[in-house]
């Protein structure tokens, strides 16, 4: 509880520094008007229909991208966590392709795909694999031998391994993967609804309120909803990832 | 008594050609059923190697591993095994229940059956009450003791045990040494333990295998006629262990054994010199095991 209000102590800090920062007039109301403003401004969309739409196409997008990119992801980083060869031969086309930044990608998703919601879809989801994808790899090979000898020994055929040993010891890395590719795919989201204009989402609701100048106080307000958007899925994420993994936590806090 | 496990001619080998390692060379001895035989060897002799053999964990390069007759090829279901490494070999994810339960998933028993089998075993070793924790609530002692109920739960034909022991503190090691030979009693078990404390092979063996330096062979073969009653204390002072654990010690060394059970050891003696000969031509050896091990093909 005491960790609940030293977080809310520095917001609140932040949001009276931005406040003052406006009222002496070290920042141009014009441009940046002050938070309370903002603030105002947001509670008002909030109450707003196509806002609420906007607000669900952009979260809807994200849990299509982020459903689409664990199931890619982890059966993708099983068998190459498992297949040393594959992974070799793989491995040079993975390392070409994942620096790409995911917006460059722009141009030829809208070609290929067309500018509806797959679009931005299809970015996250590219953008979103990675995480997922080098964490399952690195939590098949961090199993200890020990652990599989067990396994073994305990009568355990290699079919059954994935399941009863492989999955478990995997899964609280696999859960940071996704926790980690939850933000990225929020990100790439918001960014091609701006970026490339699409018909709705929160992204698209900023690209038209800023494009008169003087509607700020609607951008920001757009931005601090997409800011708590990203806040909430960490945290629930999180909380998630605690309760399921408790011994993952404890075996962590015991080796240290 | 019948005899449960047989091995026979045992070699293996890691690599191939110069570069070949052989940890383990004609090994052979067997144990009887009810038998508690530890195998004493200098650390890094290629006890482990062996272990995984027998545990048919991998598959030796030569030779054969025989359980109540049958050749041993892959982890045989009546067969369980104790790492020392309790830490790293309890699954975390898992209660202590659970792991218990654990090799009896794959048998064709009912979840009562099953939650009883564990309870028993955990009764067996003094855990009644943890079934619900987790291994790491536990001390290094009572998460060796969770290893052992594990074990003990499928009721193997063979408990193989790779230096149990070795990594809680002193104590602990003599409750559960005592556990050990209470409950081999009790149940009967077949038990190969292996461990690289000559003391504790004495204490814990009716039989101790003595083994040479790498490459791993059989030096003596030593009955340990101590009565089965041990004391921590009172055994550990008497005479007859005294005596046993200076020849495991000079057998170890690579020396002869004591003067009054030469003539028994006739052959072992030539198998230390033996030992020794290949210890001083290692590589040359291994070059030697190799085409020994072609020719025989």
């Amino acid at each position: 509880m005491r960790s609940l209000y030293r977080n809310l102590a520095g917001l609140i800090g932040f949001f009276l520094i931005w406040e003052g920062a406006v009222r002496v007039g070290l920042v141009p109301e014009l441009f940046v008007p002050p938070p309370s403003e903002v603030l105002a401004t947001t509670v008002d969309l909030l109450g707003q229909e196509p806002f609420i739409r906007d607000v669900i196409a952009t979260v809807l997008a994200w849990a299509i991208a982020l459903g689409i990119s664990i199931a890619v992801a982890v059966p993708a980083g099983l068998v190459l966590g498992s297949v040393a060869w594959l992974r070799t031969a793989t491995r040079a086309i993975v390392e070409f392709l994942r620096p790409i930044p995911s917006v460059a990608l722009i141009p030829l998703v809208l070609l290929v795909v067309g500018g509806g919601p797959e679009a931005k879809i299809t970015l996250a989801v590219y953008a979103a694999v990675w995480p997922i994808l080098f964490n399952t790899i690195y939590a098949l090979a961090e199993i200890d031998p020990v652990l599989m000898d067990t396994a073994r020994a305990c009568g355990t055929s290699r079919s059954r391994m994935l399941t009863s040993v492989a999955l478990p010891h995997a899964a609280p890395f696999v859960f940071t993967g996704i926790r980690m590719s939850a933000a990225i795919a929020l990100i790439l989201v918001v960014s091609t609804e701006y970026v490339a204009g699409a018909s709705s989402g929160l992204g698209n609701f900023i690209l038209e309120a800023s494009s008169g100048g003087t509607n700020m106080d609607q951008v920001l307000a757009g931005t601090v909803v997409a800011g708590v958007i990203g806040y909430l899925i960490n945290d629930g994420l999180e909380r998630m990832g605690r309760r399921m993994f408790r011994w993952n936590e404890a075996v962590g806090e015991a080796a240290k | 008594m019948p005899t449960m496990l047989e091995v026979t001619g045992l070699n293996h080998r890691y690599g191939k050609g110069d570069g070949a390692h052989v940890a383990v060379r004609e090994l052979s001895f067997s144990v009887d059923a009810g038998e508690l035989a530890c195998i004493v060897g200098p650390s890094g002799c290629g006890k482990s190697t062996l272990l995984r053999c027998i545990a048919g964990l991998i598959p030796p390069t030569g030779g054969s591993v025989r359980l109540h007759g049958d050749e041993v090829s892959g982890v045989p279901d009546d067969l369980a095994v104790v790492f020392q490494d309790y830490s790293r070999s309890l699954f975390p994810w898992l209660t202590v229940a659970r792991n218990v339960e654990f090799p009896l998933r794959w048998r064709k028993l009912s979840k009562q059956e099953r939650a009883e089998r564990a309870q028993e075993a955990l009764d067996a070793v003094g855990l009644s009450g943890v079934g619900k924790k987790f291994p790491w609530q536990l001390s290094g002692g009572m998460q060796q003791r969770v290893s052992i109920a594990r074990a003990l739960a499928s009721k193997p034909a063979l408990l193989i045990m790779d230096e149990p022991f070795a990594s809680v503190d002193a104590q602990t090691r003599f409750e559960l040494e005592d556990l050990l030979r209470r409950v081999q009693r009790e149940q009967q078990s077949t038990i190969l333990l292996v461990t690289h404390d000559i003391d504790e092979s004495v204490y814990l063996g009716d039989r101790v295998l003595v083994l040479s330096k790498s490459p791993a062979t059989i030096v003596a073969d030593l009955a340990v006629d101590l009565p089965a009653e041990r004391d921590q204390i009172a055994t550990r002072e008497s005479a007859k262990f005294v005596t046993l654990r200076g020849e495991v010690a000079r057998l170890l060394q690579g020396g002869p054994a004591a003067p009054e059970t030469a003539a028994e050891t006739s052959d072992e003696a030539t198998a230390t010199a033996d030992a020794a000969e290949w210890e001083a031509t290692e590589e040359a050896a291994a070059e030697t095991g190799d085409s020994a091990k072609e020719a025989s093909h």
